[in-house]
């Protein structure tokens, strides 16, 4: 069954549309690639899963549940969850409040159980040596892995990663792309948007393409990358050659 | 000894002006609101003392236990059915809602209770003092002060220590985010003001009980509450109450030169302060 439905998005600014139709599913504990050139509309996709962002038209539906006209609050109780492509922690927070904040808001666990969910993500995500420092003084790297850190502690059924694999060297996406595995494994539904293509391979079962918010491409991640469409919009391969 | 005097004096008359700083402190530090009326809601904790008092026959202090909730629930529905709808990315349109609150409860005060100064019956605790080696203290200051530590002390409490001041400072720090992290902004901004009027309720009760007032004067404890802030430093709870302080025994100081110069004095040591130092003398560590 399906986990989120996304039934005829659009939105616009002006004459800019970042979504122009679009319509796809996520199944129950699948991993979804999302790929297309820079300025397709990925993110406001996002925006508009999480609530961020209102949709013109269309239906946002979350585990058969019309979830268009709910905020971001009560959608992240729901069990959405995301990550940022730009880290954005909560810089005067410690990096331990920053999952708290998740776990007892969006998860809806309180006290000591919330504390030993957020040490154990801490633990996972190889943060815990720094879960008293102050977020806003954390490296790259460690501010990915705060997103990310976030993200699970407020126990999501759908997590949506936005290029958490950019800037980082090959090693500590290796590891990554390890951690998001057992993610997956755990029975986590996931729609992760990258630029980093093996990585994204490594994981996903299935493969959509956007560009100028419109759906090009669905379907098996090798037989989509290896289409035209694609081809046309990674390589520049024209449409007759 | 009068020196001495004058600063002790001030230093106790700087708990007073930290209770009306720090609900001022608290919302501006959670939502970035300017609260224009804070002084007039003080001025209103006041005026709804007087009248439990007088209704239940109650002691001034003790009648904190309603006015407290009472103002604090006020604060919560004040925010979410009006103050909310002013917040956005444009700083004015909150100066003028609370402005207008201002006016409304101003005029309201004085439909209701008359221009007459009015004060509030605390049964002598009011002239009770005790005399420490030729210093004599006041009961109802040195009682002032200790509550304004107190509090001060437990609003530090509640925004460091437990789960509410974590949501107050996650949504200071950024509203989208805290949004998608499951907390509801409306809410959060709800409980800061209701927190904020709470304390309200304590500093309109203690002002009542020291001195008469009359609906005019909220508009003076709306500048002496930003002036404590300002000298302390934003965002810095323990430095608003030193801002009180500064304030305080720069007024009785200056009053002890001359009675005519008490609130020059505190007006030209803030702007003094502002002046060397624009951020305040503690601003907040990790800004």
């Amino acid at each position: 069954m399906a986990i989120l439905q996304l039934a005829s998005l659009s939105k616009s600014f002006g004459a800019v549309t970042v979504a122009d139709a679009l319509t796809y599913e996520v199944q129950q504990g699948q991993a979804l690639g999302v790929i297309g050139p820079n300025g397709a509309g990925k993110t406001s996709m996002f925006n508009l899963i999480t609530g961020t962002l209102a949709p013109d038209s269309g239906r946002v539906v979350f585990d058969g549940r019309d979830v268009t006209g709910l905020g971001a609050a009560a959608r992240s109780r729901l069990g959405i969850a995301r990550s940022f492509q730009v880290p954005q922690p909560f810089s005067h927070l410690t990096v331990f409040e920053n999952a708290m904040v998740a776990a007892t808001q969006a998860a809806g666990f309180w006290g000591r159980e919330a504390e030993m969910l957020c040490l154990d993500v801490l633990e996972r995500t190889g943060l815990m040596d720094k879960a008293n420092r102050r977020a806003g003084g954390l490296t790259l790297l460690d501010r990915k892995r705060l997103e990310l850190t976030r993200a699970l502690c407020a126990r999501p059924r759908l997590l949506l990663l936005d290029e958490i694999a950019g800037g980082l060297t090959e090693a500590e996406c290796q590891s990554l792309v390890e951690t998001i595995r057992d993610i997956h494994a755990s029975g986590v539904s996931i729609i992760w948007i990258e630029h980093v293509v093996h990585a994204l391979l490594a994981v996903v079962d299935r493969l959509v393409v956007i560009d100028y918010g419109r759906k090009i491409g669905e379907g098996d991640p090798r037989a989509v990358m290896a289409s035209r469409e694609v081809q046309e919009i990674y390589l520049g391969i024209e449409a007759d050659a | 000894m009068d020196w001495l005097n004058a600063i002790v004096q001030g230093t106790l008359l700087g708990g007073l002006y930290a209770l009306f700083a720090a609900g001022l402190s608290l919302i501006f530090g959670v939502m970035r609101l300017v609260n224009i009326a804070h002084g007039d809601l003080i001025v209103l904790a006041a005026y709804l003392g007087l009248s439990t008092s007088i209704a239940l026959g109650m002691h001034p202090l003790l009648v904190l236990v309603a006015v407290v909730p009472a103002m604090a629930g006020m604060g919560y529905v004040l925010q979410r059915g009006v103050l909310n709808r002013t917040l956005g990315d444009d700083i004015l349109p909150p100066l003028l809602v609370t402005f207008g609150l201002s006016v409304i409860v101003q005029n309201a005060l004085l439909e209701i209770y008359t221009a007459d100064p009015r004060k509030m019956d605390a049964g002598g605790l009011e002239t009770a003092s005790v005399d420490l080696g030729g210093l004599t203290l006041g009961v109802l200051p040195v009682l002032t002060f200790a509550v304004a530590v107190g509090v001060i002390a437990g609003l530090q409490w509640v925004f460091y220590r437990t789960a509410l001041g974590r949501a107050f400072r996650a949504v200071s720090d950024n509203q989208d985010i805290a949004q998608i992290m499951g907390l509801n902004k409306a809410h959060v901004f709800g409980l800061a003001m209701a927190l904020s009027l709470a304390v309200v309720a304590v500093a309109g009760i203690f002002l009542g009980i020291r001195t008469s007032f009359d609906p005019s004067i909220g508009g003076g404890r709306l500048i002496f509450g930003f002036e404590a802030v300002i000298i302390g430093g934003l965002g810095n709870l323990w430095g608003t109450l030193a801002g009180g302080v500064i304030l305080g025994v720069a007024q009785t100081v200056g009053a002890a030169i001359d009675p005519g110069w008490q609130l020059l004095a505190g007006h030209l040591v803030f702007l003094l302060i502002l002046a060397i130092r624009p951020n305040g003398l503690f601003p907040r560590m990790d800004g």
